[in-house]
């Protein structure tokens, strides 16, 4: 059952997919609406989305399911729906995987509750927890192969997370921050910091998803490497920043040029599992794999550039006096 | 506790007792806080005074370090946790001596779009900055902020959008408070993942702000222009 890290081992880099929502409201999901629902109610269509990032090179593919734990399904009224929509969307990743031409991993989604854990806000680590156990009991019956907890912020939300898994399933887990906020997370969260106490929890992956540009999510994961040479690291960045277009649409300016050349440089700085996130389609994942493979020359690859928040602040707070 | 030196809140000036609020505000002590509202106004010092010169004074700190990325977002909350508290003692003093009131807001995340995180921040830095908030939420309509402004007359409306495609309905919401004649009783504050300053101009919101301590600033300056028109 440890697939990921027989993969793993047998490649030197593995390609995650693209977007999910990005995809989903281009087919027609309305604003507002709940992607979590299209598993049982439009699974042809969430397999349709695998299928075509299998077939533009994903050997791990997410699972509909980001928004799958109730808190989040509560503000659709769904969260009487937690076992059976993770399920199905386990079930739909299973079914593109297993007809698959090439060897694919389910990784079963798993995004923020959206709630503050005390004492910042009224979520208990133990309801946290609890919350993240009952979408691990539907991904697992589902069918993945591994467990996938993403763009968090707060390393309590996350140790709950992996603690809720846990409870339910022995799979491998991966897990990924989003490092959105001057280089930190938005709960002020370093990479350091992040893979210092993620590594403690045996996890099998960590790294950078989401993100606010690309160059942050970079940053993040050369300073990962730098603590741990030794890590599985992921990293699954936006494709680039919104603009607005001519046609005064928003757009995202990280072109499959660009994030090959992503992918390429990432990979060089110590990620091996590589992918894209908001923003991203099958055609940006096509050209990262080509690129990791080498079938693009190399000098015409774009360093992705600027429009950044940086680096991590290291200057500490004064430390007032204490009472 | 500590082996430091324990402090005696009666034995210190009125600068002292100010600038201890403001390093309990930032370290988010509340029962401190408390501790500290109720010695100044056992010394008779007015509640807008205390509030001005230690809760806001102190908020005003906290503001500047998480803009300048020093403090994140779980030392902001607890530092508005603990400005809640001392507020709670100074609220019906404020309403009892008829002291100036700082402003009153409208919050809320406009329809189709459930995210809140960003709006509750704002929501709770205006709070600290010793604003007034209403906050209506996730997944408003038209009807649902035209409803709140008739019913508690703010001064400001903040609105807040994550996506790219539910963005747009602020403009919706801007264009129904012109047709109602509301418009130039309000000013209107926008913000959210997505959005600039060009749109904001082009949907005619008074400003875009990009983070809870730029709303705080901006919301505090058109309020100063309110009020001296």
């Amino acid at each position: 059952m440890k697939k990921l890290q027989e993969m793993l081992a047998a490649n030197q880099y593995l390609i995650l997919d693209g977007a999910m929502g990005t995809m989903l409201f281009a087919m027609g999901l309305e604003q507002g609406g709940a992607p979590e629902l299209w598993n049982v109610a439009h699974p042809e269509r969430i397999r349709e989305v695998h299928r075509r990032y299998i077939e533009a090179g994903s050997q791990v593919i997410l699972t509909n399911s980001f928004g799958g734990t109730r808190y989040r399904l509560k503000l659709h009224d769904l969260q009487d729906g937690v076992y059976e929509l993770n399920k199905a969307a386990a079930a739909n990743g299973r079914v593109a995987a297993d007809s698959a031409p090439h060897p694919v991993l389910v990784a079963g989604s798993m995004g923020p509750t959206g709630e503050l854990l005390e004492p910042l806000g009224s979520m208990t680590f133990a309801e946290c927890r609890a919350a993240f156990a009952e979408q691990a009991r539907g991904l697992a019956d589902g069918g993945v192969d591994v467990f996938w907890i993403e763009t968090m912020s707060h390393l309590d939300e996350v140790r709950a997370a992996v603690e809720g898994v846990r409870l339910v399933c022995s799979h491998p887990i991966a897990a990924t921050l989003s490092f959105d906020t001057n280089g930190r997370t938005m709960m002020g969260v370093t990479a350091e910091q992040a893979i210092t106490a993620l590594r403690e929890w045996k996890l099998a992956a960590v790294g950078a998803n989401c993100g606010n540009n690309l160059p942050d999510t970079m940053a993040a994961i050369a300073a990962m490497r730098a603590v741990d040479p030794e890590m599985p690291l992921i990293a699954k960045a936006n494709a680039g920043i919104p603009r607005w277009g001519s046609d005064g649409a928003l757009e995202y300016d990280g072109t499959p040029e660009v994030m090959a050349g992503y992918a390429y440089h990432v990979h060089q700085m110590g990620a091996q599992l590589v992918g894209a996130c908001c923003g991203s389609a099958p055609e940006t994942i096509r050209a990262m794999t080509a690129a990791l493979r080498g079938e693009i020359p190399t000098e015409h690859w774009v360093m992705p550039g600027g429009g950044g928040g940086g680096t991590a602040v290291n200057r500490e707070r004064e430390r007032r006096r204490k009472r | 506790m500590s082996d430091e030196e324990e402090i005696i809140l009666a034995e210190l000036s009125r600068e002292e007792l100010y600038e201890l609020m403001h390093e309990d505000l930032y370290d988010g002590y509340a029962a401190e806080i408390e501790a500290e509202v109720h010695e100044a106004l056992s010394r008779g010092y007015t509640p807008y005074d205390i509030l001005t010169g230690g809760l806001v004074a102190g908020m005003d700190i906290v503001g500047i370090d998480f803009r300048d990325g020093i403090l994140f977002v779980p030392e902001v909350l607890m530092a508005a946790k603990a400005m809640k508290a001392g507020m709670a003692i100074l609220r019906p003093l404020l309403a009892e001596t008829g002291a100036p009131r700082i402003g009153k807001m409208v919050i809320g995340t406009v329809k189709g779009d459930i995210h809140d995180i960003g709006k509750n921040l704002v929501g709770m830095m205006m709070e600290g900055a010793g604003f007034e908030v209403i906050d209506l939420g996730i997944n408003n309509s038209v009807d649902n902020y035209l409803g709140a402004i008739k019913e508690h007359e703010p001064d400001i409306l903040g609105m807040s959008a994550l996506l790219t495609t539910t963005m747009p309905y602020m403009r919706v919401v801007i264009q129904a408070l012109k047709d109602e004649g509301m418009r130039q009783d309000i000013i209107v504050l926008v913000g959210g993942a997505p959005l600039n300053e060009a749109f904001a101009e082009d949907i005619e919101a008074d400003a875009y702000c990009r983070d809870a301590a730029v709303a705080v600033e901006t919301a505090k300056k058109f309020m100063k222009i309110k009020q001296e028109r």
